[in-house]
């Protein structure tokens, strides 16, 4: 039986504006995505911002209930057994948001112990292990009031894991984290697999997936685009390898004929700063450089490199549409 | 039981601990209250009536109350949905209910403590030392009086999961109330057709049993009617929570965005 199971999902939210002739406008924001989540499995929901990536962990997590389609956590349909999906599932969102200031670290925990029924002879062992799992510990007096980003997204990973739920829905926990923290955070989730959970990931940051996922999804607009492994989406999507050439000044005309040569896949160009960086994906096998090069005449060059596809790049394409 | 008497115990201690946190707040929660409290007395005074300024230094005490508590629990999911921690809540395996009866109990407490700073105002400022016959049925009508409203609070509480504006709600009520529960004016100063209203306001009751007992009368007719009423409020709530949640599910208005 899969941890999570999500068949057809779609969900659509009326929207309303002007105050006085209001015009209904329907926003069909997650249209029928299929996918399912094995046991002790990191699954990632990866797509830009917009794509439906929250609307499909509400649905799952019982917050929304889905336009059409069905869903289950453990066996559990999200719709019908509303309570034992509830019992097993933990739910931590990006953002400052979701404690409560005013209380300590751990009154916030012992809050949410009581709502989420864990038994009292346990508590206090359960948050102290938290704590220290999370890196708070001797930290946990002190009001949230005066926590910082990472340490408030750190105290909502204990809390999604206080009643020990065996499926964790992250919804793009490392938002707004400064890269140490979010190097920290991303070591914690890695560490829920160890321990047997199932997690589902969403995230608009490829390298987070690509490090941390088993398997991942692509969103874009409503729907997959791709799904497999890290490995398998940069072999299927990109399938070859990437040329970075760093350019003073290069010409549309010049892009354009890069983008006919033979063994082109796809030309971009990254500004960076006063550099223009054309990124060409090809085949493996396209011997490019020198055609490349000549391409560009006159135009300043500068470090040429070939590399390994990365995921970002098959990620840029596939929600480019290309 | 005792799990469940644990849990609501906790969850209304760390709710009171942020309620009161802040000493500013503690203030100005009393502020308003103390305010018109003020205005009513000096109205009062001018009749230079000792058995008026008695009627109205009661009533003024429970209209601070009224004035803190049923405002307050209007905004209170209002609060919850702004800090983020209404989907929170509304995903625990616990019932909404559960969860929302201790956080309106805590503000109860708010208001009996309006009670007191309004006593000690009227005590310390007009020199009116307030007739109670029996301290132990004035105590308890008092309690009951805001254990009720705390329920009516309950009440007002769950429209807003589902309702974004409701917070008006409790704002739109707090005028009315005044007149509805008799805090300074009799009822049979109200015309008929309001009767029904007021009766349907436990405050109302609570606040003839508050006055039985300052008057060395029996609080105890009023009193069961106050807790019928409360507890019929209680009882509407718990159903609506149930059907405004999923509502809420429906229409995606648990969220702030
Ligand atoms: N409560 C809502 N009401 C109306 N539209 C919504 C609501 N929630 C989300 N949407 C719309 O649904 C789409 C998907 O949103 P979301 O699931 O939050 O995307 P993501 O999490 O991937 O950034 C967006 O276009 C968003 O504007
Ligand atoms: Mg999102």
């Amino acid at each position: 039986m899969p941890a999570v199971e999500a068949v057809d999902l779609r969900r659509s939210f009326r929207t309303h504006s002007g105050a006085i002739r209001r015009t209904r406008k329907d926003v069909e924001a997650v249209k029928g995505v299929t996918f399912s989540i094995e046991p002790g499995e990191l699954f990632g929901l990866l797509g830009p911002n917009g794509a439906g990536k929250t609307t499909t962990i509400k649905m799952l997590i019982t917050l929304l209930l889905p336009t059409s389609g069905t869903a289950r956590v453990l066996g559990h349909d999200v719709v019908d057994d509303v309570r034992e999906v509830r019992r097993r599932i933990g739910y931590v969102f990006g953002g400052d948001r979701g404690l409560y200031e005013r209380l300590s670290a751990l009154d916030n925990l012992r809050y949410f112990s009581e709502l989420y029924g864990v038994a009292p002879r346990e508590q206090k062992q359960r948050i102290g292990e938290l704590l220290e799992l999370v890196g708070l510990t001797g930290r946990e007096k002190e009001r949230v009031e005066g926590y910082s980003r990472g340490m408030r997204q750190r105290l909502h990973i204990a809390r999604g894991l206080l009643h020990d739920p065996d499926v964790i829905f992250l919804d793009e926990p490392s938002i707004g984290i400064d890269p140490v923290g979010a190097r920290e955070l991303r070591a914690t989730i890695g560490a829920l697999t160890a321990q047997g959970k199932t997690v589902l990931l969403t995230t608009h940051y490829m390298f987070e997936a690509d490090e941390l996922c088993d398997r991942i999804a692509v969103i874009r607009s409503g729907e997959i685009v791709a799904e497999g492994t890290p490995q398998q989406l940069k072999q299927g999507v990109a399938g070859g390898r990437v040329l970075e050439v760093e350019t003073y000044g290069v010409s549309d005309d010049a892009v354009t004929a890069i983008g006919g040569l033979a063994g082109v896949r796809s030309v971009g160009v990254e500004e960076r700063g006063q550099l223009q960086v054309l990124l060409v994906q090809c085949d493996a096998a396209a011997e490019i450089t020198q055609s490349v090069l000549a391409r560009l005449g006159d135009v300043r060059v500068g470090r040429v490199a070939t590399r390994e596809p990365t995921l970002e790049d098959a990620y840029v394409e596939l929600v480019s549409g290309s | 039981m005792t799990r469940f008497l644990r849990q609501q115990a906790i969850c209304y201690w760390l709710q009171l601990k942020i309620l009161t946190t802040s000493a500013f707040e503690g203030a100005l929660a009393v502020f308003f209250p103390l305010m018109f409290a003020t205005a009513t007395l000096l109205v009062y005074r001018v009749r230079g009536d000792a058995d008026a300024l008695q009627y109205a230094g009661l009533g003024v005490a429970i209209m601070g109350m009224w004035t803190a508590q049923g405002v307050v629990a209007a905004s209170l999911l209002s609060r919850e949905r702004w800090a983020g921690t209404l989907e929170l809540v509304v995903a625990a395996p616990t019932s909404f209910s559960r969860i929302l009866v201790p956080i309106c109990l805590a503000m109860s407490t708010i208001g009996i403590y309006c009670v007191v700073a309004t006593m000690i105002w009227e005590r310390l400022v007009f020199g009116i030392r307030l007739e109670i016959a029996s301290w132990p049925l004035f105590l308890l009508s008092v309690l009951l009086t805001g254990v009720t409203l705390a329920l009516v609070g309950f009440f007002i509480a769950v429209t807003a999961v589902r309702y974004r504006t409701a917070w008006s709600l409790g704002a739109a009520l707090e005028y009315p109330g005044w007149l509805l529960c008799g805090f300074v004016i009799p009822l049979s100063a109200l015309p008929a057709w309001s009767h029904p209203i007021s009766w349907a306001i436990p405050t109302t009751w609570g606040m003839d049993a508050i006055r039985s007992a300052a008057s060395g009368g029996s609080p105890w007719g009023d009193l069961a009617i106050c807790l019928a009423v409360g507890a019929a409020y209680a009882v509407l709530a718990s159903w609506l929570g149930r059907v405004l949640v999923d509502s809420a599910r429906r229409h995606a208005s648990l969220a702030l965005t």
